[in-house]
């Protein structure tokens, strides 16, 4: 293994990037390739699906065989609000291997009692997110309903390229937001990133069940990661 | 050393072999490169080996480690990367015990 190689891969794993060393097989030749790098052909096609699986592997390319080992950092959840769902989605989150913290400044619904279990921050998102920034593998859901809390954590999500940004609320309560996200300066693309209503639509109707819902959403999208945006270069 | 809340400095194989690199050993990387049936340790898990035979990480439950240390002292100084398979039908694995019944493949080479 190159020692250069060595180097930029762990300097991309200390800043959280999804990142992948091909090694030949054969001649012990290796690369590093980035989530978003461009490789032509059938090994780039491997490449991408690696990416989206996280599954490291060998892939055989005309008569050469190439270990594809991915180090995909670990997916986090930013919760924007100390609420109902929060309390079941946090056990549910863990189970699914996501690390899940909650920021809600309100200190009545962000109580160690209510939430044993999980990074709890009873601090507006503006001072919690300068400490601990958002990045592309992070989820956040912001289901506090009130524009005051929420909105900023969504204007950051949307800046960062989170892999996924949720916020509660009917498509009336998500309009009024696209227009004071738009106010805030955030393009309407950003703002169609936004998923609202919150959750894939199963019908659910309890706190848990919209837990249930958001957090398969969330999983849809870490798993589809980068595919929207091949089809829209294709087309 | 420096920190980082991503990576675990003081237990990240691949962490260890670049501090080990800066501090002028020579060293290899053993990688897991294909599982069959109940391998321990998941495909891309690292053994990261030094010329001393000092070692780090892990590619199997400890039962086949002490063979690909012995491996690595070979590729470091030949600098010519080696695959390794290991598995209950193989002599090999029954003389250092891949208990569990799994088969795994083993990819050392030397860094630099």
């Amino acid at each position: 293994m190159d020692p250069l190689h060595l180097k930029k891969l762990n300097a991309e794993r200390r800043t959280r990037r999804a990142v992948m060393l091909v090694t030949d097989l054969g001649d012990g030749r290796d690369r590093i390739v980035r989530e978003g790098d461009v490789v032509g052909g059938a090994l780039g096609e491997a490449i991408g699906e690696t990416f989206r699986s996280g599954r490291s592997g060998s892939v055989e390319v005309e008569g050469r065989t190439f270990f594809l080992n991915v180090h995909i950092p670990h997916p986090r959840l930013v919760v924007i609000g100390a609420v109902h769902i929060s309390q079941a989605l946090a056990p549910m989150a863990k189970l699914a291997g996501f690390d899940m913290e909650i920021i809600d400044p309100r200190t009545a619904f962000a109580s160690k009692e209510r939430f044993p279990d999980v990074p709890l921050f009873a601090e507006w998102p503006e001072v919690v997110l300068k400490d601990r920034p958002l990045d592309t593998y992070t989820a956040l859901a912001a289901v506090t309903h009130d524009p005051k809390i929420d909105d900023f954590a969504l204007k950051a999500a949307l800046e960062t390229g989170c892999f996924y940004v949720g916020a509660l609320g009917s498509r009336k309560t998500h309009a009024s937001r696209g227009e004071r996200l738009a106010a805030m300066g955030v393009g309407a693309e950003a703002i169609a990133r936004i998923h609202s209503p919150i959750g894939l639509n199963i019908g659910a109707a309890s706190p848990a069940e919209i837990a249930v819902a958001v957090l398969a959403q969330i999983i849809q999208a870490l798993r589809s990661r980068g595919m929207a945006e091949t089809k829209g270069e294709a087309a | 050393m420096e920190t980082n809340a991503y990576l675990d400095e003081s237990r990240d194989p691949l962490a260890i072999a670049e501090r080990w690199m800066s501090d002028g050993k020579e060293v290899a990387i053993a990688t897991v490169v294909e599982t069959w049936g109940s391998a321990p340790r998941p495909v891309g898990s690292h053994l990261v080996i030094d010329a001393d035979g000092n070692f780090e990480g892990s590619v199997s439950g400890g039962c086949v480690e002490g063979a690909v240390i012995a491996e690595a002292t070979d590729v470091i100084e030949s600098g010519k990367p080696r695959m390794l398979e290991f598995g209950v039908a193989d002599e090999t694995a029954w003389r250092v015990g891949l208990s569990c019944g799994g088969r795994i493949k083993v990819y050392v080479e030397r860094v630099g």
